[in-house]
């Protein structure tokens, strides 16, 4: 048997996580979230804004993060709907155009049908340069950004009044999926300028531990991975409830993979549980 | 040896391989029978604002929405392509290879397309040639110069000689725009590192160790607040002490300064620790993901958001 268990092949324990992920999700089990105290701090920081206040939002991500960063990308922008904030939209990736596409019309074109394009929210799209673009956008936004993702000019465009640089709008969140993102936001951004810009974000599991240590005084709050995501989502639903009950389930993306995270990192512990115990049987009937 | 190498060796048993297949095919058989019986995988669209939008079975049921042939043929290629890749934890094949080289191929050239309509035609040639770019391939662009325009030959010249290197002659002219880059992106990097990482870390790290918290009314003192925060301010400061110490080493390990070293050692094991349990809770969060969009969006095994009729959902 010991033998046995130590030849597994692994090809069953990928089995034995598939399992675990997608037998909670057929299930559809409801895990309650409680939200820690940066989970309010980052929900705080677009809560007290008051309505009408400009906030820049960096899809800094590509599908390949969606199951972490979408939810918590869709619940920014819910929440800046409920508020009556105004977005602004730009992406540091170049699929970043796509994702904000696909945000715009999953949140705002479904729920919020009342927003005008360019009065409310508008997407400038993507830039290449990476942190370049950060520096440029510092000094003179417009020199970069001449028009939106759809080509309009950008003198044209209602919501662009008024803003010149970053530091001109109220708050900067940057939804990060790795070089550059959050990271690039802190360095070229809210360090260059810590009272005039500030700045939130939410992140891959990956990036956060490389994250925390810029809270608070240069990244006013953050959401780690999909955990911060469900909380947020919770935040969220407690404050702003749908209208229709049965709408819940849309507002739900991170709290419903919360499920299938449980029984995966109880596999993940008893895996690691039991490599051990089998190398210290190994190791034992070795002496004997 | 590689990863792929090393699964490549390890050949199941006939036996084995024999349920594998048969299970395949009973998988296969499902979903064709799906697809048939209730058109799992079907995107719905409907025209607003001059343009189709995704809409929901709901809107099909009711009329106001028609299936959409591209859209649906889009959800069944992401759905075999997800799998494709997948097939990989059983062994490598053929199938990874092709969805693997697609993806790469794909890649490039959306990054090509993307970089040329959103930056050369807008930020360089609308610049220089501003009338006959808004003219003919950006209207929304004004056609007005910029003081200053020809400053944009520069990045022109410098973008030309950078493609020189394609050139069977000269490869050297390239490694001038090359210099520029690299000296602007270390000069942009070494400010940005040292003003975010290390001034701004030693000052966040240097605080009173003692915290006192106010109450929420700001007018007594939260003892509790009080006490947490100091903690974690002596923890933070201890921790980043020891952890300095470990990487001292012009000093010899021992006494004093080899106990501040061992707990640096904890202090750093505890936090690859985390770094590993996030990275698990990622990677679990990355297949939940695409377990959802396969069981909800393709097979309609699931329906979270309630998008679908009920009778839609069931497995038979």
């Amino acid at each position: 048997m010991l033998q046995k268990l130590q030849n597994l092949d692994r090809r069953w324990i990928f089995l034995l996580m598939l399992l675990a992920v997608g037998c909670p999700m057929l299930a559809d089990w409801p895990l309650p979230e409680k939200p820690t105290g940066l989970v309010r701090q980052t929900f705080e920081m677009i809560d007290r804004l008051p309505a009408g206040s400009k906030i820049l939002l960096s899809w800094d991500w590509d599908p390949s993060a969606e199951g972490e960063l979408g939810p918590m990308a869709n619940a920014f922008v819910r929440h800046c709907c409920e508020k009556k904030h105004k977005m602004v939209f730009i992406a540091l990736w170049p699929v970043g155009q796509q994702l904000i596409d696909d945000t715009i019309r999953q949140i705002i074109h479904t729920d919020y049908p009342q927003l005008v394009y360019g009065r409310d929210y508008v997407n400038l799209g993507f830039k290449p340069g990476n942190e370049g673009v950060i520096k440029v956008l510092l000094t003179d936004l417009r020199q970069l950004y001449t028009t939106d993702a759809l080509g309009t000019n950008i003198e044209k465009i209602p919501v662009m009044r008024g803003v010149n640089t970053v530091r001109d709008f109220d708050l900067v969140i940057s939804v990060s999926g790795g070089y550059p993102g959050i990271k690039e936001w802190v360095q070229y951004a809210s360090a260059a300028y810590p009272n005039q810009i500030r700045l939130i974000g939410g992140t891959t599991g990956v990036s956060a531990p490389l994250l925390y240590p810029y809270i608070p005084d240069q990244l006013q709050g953050l959401l780690g991975a999909i955990k911060g995501a469900a909380e947020y989502e919770q935040l969220l639903l407690e404050k702003y409830p749908p209208l229709h009950n049965e709408d819940r389930g849309k507002y739900q993306l991170a709290l419903r993979r919360m499920g299938p995270q449980l029984v995966a990192h109880l596999l993940m512990i008893g895996l690691i549980v039991l490599g051990n115990i089998l190398y210290f049987a190994a190791r034992r009937a070795q002496r004997t | 040896m590689a990863y792929g190498e090393h699964m490549a060796l390890e050949k199941p048993p006939a036996k084995t391989r024999w349920i594998a297949g048969v299970l395949l095919l009973a998988a296969g058989g499902y979903v064709v029978w799906r697809a048939a019986a209730l058109g799992c995988g079907t995107v719905y669209v409907v025209a607003a604002d001059e343009e189709l939008t995704v809409a929901s079975p709901w809107e099909a049921m009711a009329g106001i929405a028609q299936p959409s042939l591209g859209r649906t043929i889009g959800v069944w290629v992401a759905a075999l392509l997800t799998l494709a890749i997948f097939s990989f934890l059983y062994k490598d094949n053929p199938l990874y290879k092709l969805a693997e080289a697609l993806f790469v191929g794909v890649s490039a050239a959306y990054w090509m397309v993307v970089a040329f309509w959103t930056t050369l035609v807008p930020n360089l040639f609308g610049k220089l040639f501003p009338a006959w770019i808004s003219a003919t391939l950006m209207p929304g662009l004004s056609p007005e110069r910029e003081a200053g325009w020809y400053w944009y030959f520069v990045p022109l010249v410098l973008g030309l000689m950078l493609l020189w290197r394609l050139a069977p002659r000269g490869a050297w002219i390239a490694a001038w725009p090359l210099a520029f880059i690299m000296g602007a992106t270390a000069g942009i990097r070494l400010v940005g590192f040292l003003q975010a990482d290390f001034l701004n870390q030693i000052g966040a790290t240097i605080r009173p160790a003692v915290v006192v918290v106010s109450s929420a009314h700001g007018q007594a003192v939260d003892w509790t607040a009080s006490v947490g925060a100091t903690v974690q301010a002596l923890l933070l400061l201890a921790g980043v002490l020891c952890c300095l110490t470990y990487f001292f080493f012009s000093v010899e390990h021992r006494g004093l300064v080899g106990q501040a070293a061992r707990i640096g050692i904890w202090v750093l094991m505890i936090t690859f620790g985390a770094a590993f349990g996030y990275t698990v809770m990622a990677r679990i969060a990355l297949l939940a993901g695409r377990l959802e969009f396969l069981l909800n969006d393709w097979l309609w095994l699931i329906d979270p958001a309630g998008t679908r009729p009920p009778d839609w959902t069931s497995w038979w």
